[in-house]
């Protein structure tokens, strides 16, 4: 897909750029200004040199407009790589507070991957751009016209010719380009995966060895790269035609003005140095069109980057889905939850384990938490169907049923990633949506099934959700969530820094990170998202272990895919294409519920 | 957050041995690059003698000469134009094709000796190391056709340029030597310099960045949920201050090359004229030398970006260059592969390696029945393996039977030496101690080929090509019949699914399974570890991992069940259900055997065995029972 040159969004979109690009077209301009000097002044010179004369005065302005030149390379330079630098820190920031904006819901699919991808390096393509191509582009504007008006005055013929064949070069450029383009993209699908062979060959490696075929691989290797050669450069012929015509029609017209001249010379009709500031000047008002031509690829990649980054931040048609809280399509509470009769409200029971801090330390207990016959629709799918149920304190309440049913939905909708498109949830009897969402998230603790880990120490990952905790409190945290094995055999123990995503350590301690962060957050609520999932039987027993002590005392939501969390739950809802039904606690359970529990089961 | 440092900067490898490397393997296809060289320098010849004519042409007039002194230089300069855009559109051509033929070379000289590397650290690479690899070979691509190209024209451009000249006027060509020497070497080790350092305190901070971006985004559900957002955007908007103040710093003195580069072109013209006058040169040729000077130099600054192209490449050169010339080096990036490469007889060796009389029809892997009896089959005697010297071994003093028929059974928590054990079997771990034999053959004696049709199967992280269904299956075994594909299907359970796709066999799976389901990929993989019907050991990790507990149970059965009575299946699970099928349960725990024996008889002991199993079996019965 062509793009425009320029993207008009940009101005809007990063204010600060707007006068460092009006500095490069005022630099553009008496770049255009010093192209016409410098033909002039070494018009002049060589015109007195054909004499065996040094026009010292013309030498003197010649040099002077070619030091102008080159401080105008630099200038214009060190402009557009401020204006790339700015440009990639606003849309930076733009990009990744968005993140914030939207809440995680909006990066739901392949939007996380494409926004990392795009804020971490993707616009580091842009520099190609503005200090390559967008200064070329300027030039392109001010230095024909600056050559076609000093042409004008000096000789009008050889303006003529030069005027009527510059438009070619944007022309052909595009009709070449076009007709280009419809040859990669007929061939592209093709190109692309006999240029994705190698990588898949390469990654696949290890299998190909399990069955002895890495060898007689090898073969198809170089066959599939040498078809790859023959493909492109069948793509390469039709595309290099543009830029044989466009460098055609620039020397050929400077062929087109020199030999005219040259004969008017002979008659006597024209002064040398008029003919020879001529011939200079004529190559000069291609020059930038050309250099912008082959500044053109380089420069797609950034303005793509440049597209995708405006197009995420300001989409042309909203995506439908309920995104943000705060946009919550109806706020306004519905009719009285049905299914379940609301149950008067119960105060948050101290029923809290010894091992529990003061609660104190807590931020606010929660009351009852209640679904108010809350649907879920996604762009695709419905996700919940006026679901309405209701959580008491210290109520630990599992959550069943294939995937994809809309179990981590429900966990979501508390979080506030997602809010609801009809219907409500109230904690004490205070819609969700009204409450500060920091402020709430605050009494959660989460446990999802993919715990993210940053690159940063082992420390600081735990100590997520209480940055000030003091070593004490996160080395109390390692211990409850089983971790403190996984730390003593790191080399810095808890100062190790990890990798991208955790690297370097394996599942199961990734989820006992993810414990250790919920210990330490010690919120009233803990929300746990099929944390044993992927894990195998050892880590999954210690990670049930702590969980069990992660919940007692808290009011705690459990999605479980894995029969083995349920034990010790108070309640099992079941979730089937967006309905929940209660299903009876599980028989084979002992009754470990600590005493202080409400007494727990569907209402009478 | 502070991110770690991303890509090491370039490391001042003065030794070229990157270039000495790609250079080898240039060899064959040295006449085409020169050509694409000589083309290219044509182009810059055609464009400056072109200029310098029509100069020559313009300033004879000038002396109203009679016309037909002129028509030479008419002519010319209007071949010229025309030759020198097809001088061009030959060159790009010529070059493109030149260098593509050498990354087939280097992409075929990559694989080969990944290939050959003899044990699956690849596999234990990360993905982004291998993706780097892949680009790593295109800056091949890169080096000649943006800095050796461009780098011969200028060289040979600034030759003839001033031989011309000092046809004309020694002191002339003097003048225009010192100039081009400039803007060929002096700028361009400066651009070299200034980028070095550049890339030298960027590339960390870009790296930081990119995890920052990484961390926001991926970790945007967590940072939100534990309230950190605003700390973690602060610390990335913070770094990408300091990034572009970096970059408007770095781009002052990068900038300044340039500029100079331009001056050096106009202060080099007006020298030519000021000497060449001096000298009593003719006029009319004074005007040519300036002109033809112009157009030089500006040839010679194309140096000047091919510099810091080149600069821009290193990293990635180095990193073929070392993989190509040392191919265990590449691979201590990881921790788990400094074991020793295992001794690899040429593959020529083959059909008749001494593996003894009954390994004789090994090569027929069709023979899926098995029918050779006379087999002592597959036997591990006091193996360890030890990754490091001074680690804990991973594998202690471990002896296992496999004799032709048997089920085995491997469990136990992670990290007890499970894949360990599977990688001594597959021959891409070599033990410190202890034999792993087959047939009373040293496993490492066989060649590779042999040893995956004696030892094949499924192991953890199969990769799915992207291809049909049927070529992923017949990797397995290149010559199955219809039939044969049809059975291991059916018993990976992946044959219903296969026949309701409208391509049925020839359905493309997309990027490394990328259209399949999990279930579907995992069982896409099965077929294919079944197809391959080793001769003597089956090897299935955590096969039915991913599917549902009843359809695993069905899977698990029917593929040991396809495994027929006379090939050995080593199974290594973390669900221990549908066990007491095998006749032997070995359990693993920090590379020992702790335990073994048959299910009924490990049930029965205390043990890591009954206790898993009892965890496992309550935890199934507790599990409410879905609703029809």
């Amino acid at each position: 897909m062509s793009r425009r040159p320029f993207d008009p969004r940009l101005l809007h979109r990063v204010p600060g750029a707007r006068p460092q690009l009006g500095v490069l077209a005022l630099l553009g301009v008496a770049a255009a200004a010093l192209v016409v000097v410098q033909a002039g002044t070494l018009a002049t010179v060589l015109a007195a040199a054909a004499g065996g004369e040094l026009h010292r005065t013309a030498l003197a302005g010649f040099l002077a407009s070619i030091a102008g030149r080159a401080a105008l390379v630099w200038a214009r330079g060190l402009v557009a790589s401020r204006l790339a630098a700015t440009v990639k820190a606003a849309l930076r920031a733009d990009l990744l507070g968005a993140v914030t904006r939207h809440g995680p819901a909006w990066l739901a699919g392949q939007r996380a991957g494409q926004l990392a991808t795009l804020a971490g390096r993707g616009l580091d393509a842009l520099d190609a751009y503005f200090t390559g191509y967008l200064p070329q582009l300027v030039l392109g504007v001010t230095v024909p016209v600056a050559v076609l008006a000093q042409l004008a005055y000096a000789d009008w013929s050889s303006a003529l010719i030069i005027a009527v064949t510059l438009p070619l070069i944007p022309i052909f450029g595009a009709l070449l380009g076009w007709q280009a383009q419809a040859a990669t993209e007929r061939q592209w699908r093709r190109l692309s995966l006999l240029g994705g062979h190698f990588l898949d060959m390469v990654t696949g490696l290890p299998t190909l060895r399990v069955f002895g075929r890495a060898r007689a691989q090898v073969a198809v290797v170089r066959r599939m790269a040498d078809q790859h050669r023959v493909a492109t450069m069948r793509t390469l012929r039709v595309a290099f035609l543009s830029a044989l015509v466009l460098e055609l029609v620039a020397t050929l017209s400077v062929a087109l003005v020199a030999v005219p001249i040259g004969l008017r010379l002979l008659d006597g009709g024209l002064s040398l140095r008029t003919a020879l500031l001529v011939l200079l000047l004529a190559p000069e008002a291609f020059l930038p069109l050309r250099a912008a031509g082959s500044q053109f690829h380089a420069s797609q990649e950034g303005l793509t980057a440049l597209d995708e980054a405006l197009t995420l931040l300001h989409p042309a048609d909203a995506d439908g889905a309920t995104h943000t809280p705060g946009t919550s399509p109806d706020p306004s509470p519905t009719a009285p939850p049905n299914g379940l009769p609301a149950p008067t409200v119960a105060p948050a029971p101290d029923g809290r384990s010894a091992s529990a801090p003061t609660p104190d330390d807590r931020p606010g207990s929660v009351g009852v938490i209640r679904f108010e016959a809350v649907t879920v629709e996604y762009q695709r799918t419905t996700a919940l169907r006026e679901v309405s149920l209701t959580i008491r304190p210290g109520e630990r309440v599992a959550i069943v049923g294939p995937s994809g049913a809309g179990k981590s939905t429900l966990l979501h909708l508390l979080l506030g990633f997602v809010a609801p498109t009809s219907g409500r949830i109230t904690v004490d009897d205070v819609d969700l949506a009204a409450l500060d969402l920091d402020e709430w998230r605050r009494r959660l603790a989460w446990v999802p099934q993919r715990a993210h880990l940053f690159a940063t120490s082992l420390a600081d990952n735990i100590r997520l959700g209480v940055p000030d905790a003091d070593t004490g409190a996160v080395r109390a945290a390692v211990r409850a969530a089983a971790l403190d094995e996984v730390v003593a055999r790191l080399p810095e123990g808890l100062g190790t820094r990890l990798g991208e995503r955790g690297h370097g350590l394996s599942s199961g301690e990734r989820q006992r990170v993810a414990l250790a962060r919920a210990f330490l957050r010690d919120a009233p609520v803990v929300l746990l998202d099929e944390p044993t999932a992927r894990l195998d039987s050892a880590s999954e027993a210690a990670v049930l272990a702590a969980t069990r002590r992660l919940v007692v005392g808290r009011t705690a939501l459990l999605v479980a895919h894995r029969p083995t969390l349920l034990a010790g739950v108070d309640r099992v809802l079941r979730v089937t294409n967006g309905l929940v039904v209660e299903e009876p606690t599980p028989g084979t359970v002992p009754q470990t519920s600590p005493a202080g529990l409400v007494p727990e089961g569907r209402p009478a | 957050m502070t991110g770690r440092t991303g890509d090491s900067p370039a490391r001042p490898a003065r030794t070229l041995r990157a270039e000495r490397v790609i250079w080898r393997l240039s060899r064959p296809y040295l006449g085409r690059l020169v050509g694409a060289g000589l083309l290219a320098a044509g182009t810059e010849l055609a464009g400056l003698v072109l200029m310098a004519t029509a100069t020559w042409l313009l300033i004879s007039a000038a002396g109203r000469p009679p016309l037909d002194t002129l028509t030479v230089a008419i002519v010319a300069v209007r071949a010229l134009a025309i030759s020198r855009g097809l001088l061009r559109y030959t060159e790009r051509l010529a070059g493109h094709d030149a260098a593509l033929r050498v990354v087939t070379e280097v992409r075929t000289r990559v694989f080969a000796t990944l290939a050959s590397a003899g044990r699956t650290t690849a596999g234990q690479r990360s993905g982004d190391l291998l993706s780097r690899l892949v680009s790593d070979v295109e800056a091949v691509q890169d080096l000649l056709l943006r800095v050796l190209v461009p780098a011969v024209a200028a060289t040979v451009v600034a030759g003839l340029a001033i031989g011309g000249t000092a046809l004309v006027s020694g002191p002339a060509a003097l003048a225009l030597a010192g100039g081009l020497l400039l803007a060929g070497v002096a700028l361009p080790v400066l651009a070299t310099v200034l980028t070095r350092r550049t890339s030298a305190l960027v590339a960390p901070l870009r790296g930081a960045l990119a995890v920052d971006a990484v961390d926001l985004t991926h970790g945007a559900a967590e940072l939100a949920a534990f309230g950190a957002s605003r700390a973690a955007l602060d610390g990335a908007a913070t770094r990408a201050r300091e990034l572009a103040r970096l970059e408007r710093r770095m781009a002052a003195a990068s900038w300044a090359v340039d500029g100079l580069g331009v001056l050096l072109s106009g202060a080099t013209s007006a020298a030519v004229v000021v000497v060449a006058l001096r000298a009593e040169v003719g006029g009319v040729l004074v005007g040519v030398l300036a002109v033809g000077t112009l157009a030089a130099v500006e040839a010679a600054l194309a140096l000047v970006g091919a510099a810091r192209q080149w600069t821009q490449l290193r990293p990635g050169l180095d990193r073929v260059a070392e993989l190509l010339a040392d191919p265990d080096g590449l691979a201590t990036a990881e921790p788990d592969s400094a074991e020793p490469r295992p001794a690899e007889p040429r593959p020529a060796d083959a059909p008749s390696a001494g593996a003894g009389p009954a390994t004789g029809r090994v090569g027929t892997a069709s023979d899926r029945s098995g029918s050779e009896t006379a087999r002592a089959g597959c036997r591990l005697v006091e193996v360890t393996v030890r990754y490091r010297p001074d680690a804990p071994p991973a594998l202690d003093r471990v002896s296992l039977e496999l004799p032709p028929g048997r089920r085995i059974a491997v469990v136990g928590p992670s990290g007890a030496g499970k894949s360990t054990l599977l990688g001594v079997l597959t021959g891409a771990v070599r033990p410190e101690a202890g034999r792993v034999t087959v047939d009373d053959t040293d496993l490492a004696a066989l060649p590779a080929e042999r040893r995956s049709r004696a030892v094949s199967g499924l192991l953890a992280e199969a990769h799915v090509f992207h291809t049909t269904v049927r070529e992923n299956l017949l990797l397995g075994r290149s010559t199955a019949t219809e039939d044969e594909l049809t059975a291991a299907a059916g018993a990976a359970g992946l044959l219903d699914w296969v026949r309701q796709q409208p391509a049925g066999w020839e359905t493309v799976v997309g990027e490394d399974g990328g259209q399949l389901s999990g279930g579907q990929r995992q069982r896409l993989a099965l077929a294919r570890a079944l197809l391959s019907a080793p001769t003597h050991v089956l090897l299935l990790d955590e096969p039915t991992e991913g599917l549902d507990p009843r359809a695993a149970d069905r899977v698990l059965a029917s593929a040991t069940g396809y495994a027929g009575p006379t090939r050995t299946v080593l199974l290594v699970t973390h669900r221990l259900s549908e066990l007491e099928a095998y006749d032997e349960i070995v359990v693993l725990d920090s590379g020992r055997i702790r335990q073994r024996g048959r299910h009924a008889d490990l049930v029965d002991q205390p043990g890591w065995y009954r206790d898993q199993w009892q965890r496992q079996h309550d935890a199934e019965l507790a599990y409410p029972a879905p609703r029809g």
